[in-house]
């Protein structure tokens, strides 16, 4: 039962649409299967590759490579402490060990209740704000041992449902290209000439 | 902008964390000021899509020739001329396909992120601008996936600009038609290296092409030609075309035009992301200067600094001198890279900060080259051993044979007085397709050669025991 439901098929469909070929739509739609379920299920991946045209194993071979794709339940909220140079130098890994044991368990662990995944991140692009982290790749900037409690205390007490949505969400917001506005995906085989703007007139 | 006693006093915004805004021309921030300067009507605003409506009203060929003689470089890495680059496909070869590098996990490096969370119009603007003038048929917008916020932003700004009429069939009722499509990674830095890219646009596990023969613009997206441009690169496209190549060519140096976007991070003041004017802003500037970093946490000494991201050989207050420019920081011994800035006061203990890096690149390594996949992990281990206090003197001399395996000859290293060393200048030979690999030796190296006491204190001497000695009859 963790094929794509009904709703997501068809926004899967519209998302292979766009590009020239289907293959292109693999990790937008491990995404929103990953959104739907929560991590990539065994029949998640032999449906996309259905939807895609490729073997299952294919989409299983994509999916290994990339970081964020979790194969199997994790925490309701992924905290992810970046622990490369700039972050490392202003104090990382004094955090971490703080939410250690804050949460109890260790880095990579997930707590009991369900609630927690703490992991080690590489740089997460906010190397000024330093030490940083992540929470379902949300940011919190300049963090303390103090703020990182507070954080953990206001997730668990689901008082910052609004600015951190479950893990496998990723972006609250969709592309959508309207109908009478798409040009179209440009398939090398359907495509074999100049654009129309390359007349060496001005375009306006 | 407050000034103070006559002095200039940087600016920063609770919208857009990290950015200081500072008193000298903005090209790709000029809206960052704005708290709502990711919309659309803030953006039509300030001049927005007025580059592209300049573009439009020439022949594309004449924008092209504008972006070549503006020399735009090339903002992710390589600093290769993003109009020379466009020149590169092969005749007659359609469709061409733009993609944007949005993958920005380059340790130090955050500029495009921001531009992508707080100006996502004027990136879109620029990547219009590009496949008008370089007829490129379709565009890839490849944001990072650990940036929710950005690819909110963005596909907010897409949905706006295409309901007006920027993107998609006849834009601006010209004949000038192209969509642009956002598309998210998830979580892999050898992503944003540009074969990697594409690979992984096509589905595939995001490994590195092999290089030459075919580089992108002859040969990428589904063996078209297609070209790869980093997100700041196309930011500075919108102001470029509105305000004329004399403009932009005015600020900065003939070989390094325009601006920059430097994030220094580590033990300074004021860390930040700044909008430094190219080619004449020097290490001592940034890192000193009251308009900048305001000089290093608690009034300690420097001591050393990586200069342009993570995999860049790293200088010391010797070099503090040299401008934002590529033609002086080469013959140095290191690179500009991504525009990044690490900062090391005297505090720092060298060996540790090296393997925060090391570590790095090796859990990145995509494993498929051979001398980074396993070279990677070695030059970790041993590294870690040594941190750990386990390692012996002969640990040091093996870190620099595994690095040799993947950079055979002279390493890049910067001069150094104290130490009577001469500068190697970059760039390095390699055994792999990308630099990750060589990525991982650097910061090894660096620390190795500029302060190999550090690791001298930490291991033992090792203690060769002859055969004879345990009890083998010979």
């Amino acid at each position: 039962m963790s094929r794509l439901n009904e709703t997501n098929t068809k926004s899967a469909r519209e998302i292979i649409a766009k590009y020239p070929r289907p293959k292109s739509a693999l990790i937008p739609l491990l995404h929103l299967s990953q959104e739907q379920n929560g991590y990539i299920t065994r029949e998640a991946m032999q449906h996309l590759g259905e939807l895609v045209g490729v073997t299952s194993a294919e989409v299983y071979g994509t999916a290994t490579f990339y970081e964020m794709f979790k194969f199997e339940p994790i925490g309701k909220y992924l905290i992810n402490i970046c622990r490369t140079m700039s972050c490392a130098l202003m104090g990382a890994n004094e955090l971490m060990h703080h939410a250690e044991k804050k949460l109890g368990v260790n880095a990579g662990g997930t707590t009991p209740d369900g609630m927690f995944t703490l992991a080690h991140a590489e740089c997460q692009a906010a190397c000024t704000e330093a030490p940083t982290l992540q929470v379902n790749y949300r940011y919190r900037l300049r963090v303390t041992p103090t703020d990182l409690d507070n954080l953990i205390d206001n997730l668990r007490d689901g008082k910052l449902k609004d600015e951190f949505p479950p893990h496998g969400v990723l972006s609250k917001v969709r592309q959508i290209i309207p109908a009478d506005r798409a040009v179209g995906a440009k398939d090398p085989e359907d495509v074999n000439e100049s654009p129309a703007w390359l007349d060496g007139k001005a375009a306006l | 902008m407050v000034r103070r006693q006559g002095r200039t006093v940087s600016k920063t915004y609770v919208h857009a964390p990290g950015f200081v805004a500072g008193d000298r021309p903005k090209i790709v921030t000029s809206r960052f000021e704005f708290a709502d300067s990711y919309t659309l009507e803030r953006y039509l605003a300030t001049d927005g899509y007025k580059g592209l409506r300049a573009a439009l009203s020439r022949p594309a060929n004449e924008v092209h020739e504008d972006v070549k003689s503006a020399t735009v470089l090339g903002r992710g890495g390589a600093g290769f001329p993003a109009g020379v680059k466009w020149g590169l496909t092969p005749q007659q070869v359609w469709p061409r396909y733009l993609v944007v590098n949005g993958d920005e996990s380059e340790p130090g490096t955050y500029k495009d992120r921001l531009l992508m969370e707080c100006d996502p119009h004027q990136l879109i603007e620029g990547c219009l601008i590009a496949c008008y003038a370089a007829g490129l048929s379709q565009c890839f917008l490849y944001i990072r996936g650990e940036m929710a916020v950005a690819q909110e932003r963005v596909a907010a700004a897409l949905n706006e600009a295409y309901a007006a009429g920027y993107i998609g069939k006849n834009i601006l009722g010209s004949k000038f038609s192209v969509d642009i499509i956002l598309h998210w990674g998830a979580g892999a830095y050898v992503v944003g290296e540009e074969t990697a890219l594409i690979e992984s646009l096509e589905g595939n596990r995001g490994m590195p092409r092999l290089k030459p023969p075919f580089f992108p613009a002859a040969n990428g997206l589904y063996g078209q030609p297609t070209i790869v441009n980093n997100v700041e690169t196309l930011a500075n496209l919108p102001w470029l075309l509105n305000h004329g190549v004399a403009a932009y060519t005015a600020i900065g140096t003939k070989t390094s035009p325009g601006t920059r976007m430097i994030a220094v991070s580590g033990h300074v003041k004021r860390p930040g992301v700044y909008e430094i004017i190219n080619g004449t802003t020097t290490f001592r500037d940034l890192i000193y200067g009251q308009e900048f970093c305001g000089g290093i946490r608690n009034g300690n000494a420097l001591k050393a600094f990586v200069p342009g991201g993570g995999s860049a050989p790293w200088f010391t207050p010797d070099q503090l001198d040299l401008p934002f420019e590529a033609s002086q920081v080469g013959p140095a011994g290191s690179m500009l890279g991504s525009g990044a800035v690490m900062v090391m006061d005297e505090t720092t203990d060298i060996p540790a900060a090296a393997l925060t890096l090391t570590h790095f690149y090796a859990h990145e390594s995509c494993g498929k080259c051979t001398p980074c996949r396993e070279g990677g992990t070695w030059l970790e281990r041993i590294l870690r051993r040594v941190v750990d206090g386990d390692g012996t003197d002969a640990d040091l001399q093996q870190l620099l044979e595994v690095g040799a395996m993947i950079c055979p000859g002279a390493f890049p290293h910067a001069a150094n007085e104290k130490l009577g060393l001469q500068a190697v200048a970059f760039p390095y030979k390699m055994t792999t397709i990308c630099f990750v690999g060589p990525s991982a030796f650097a910061p090894v190296h660096s620390a190795l050669t500029l302060f190999r006491s550090e690791f001298e204190a930490r291991v033992k001497k090792r203690v060769t025991i002859p055969v004879t000695a345990v009890g083998v009859s010979v």
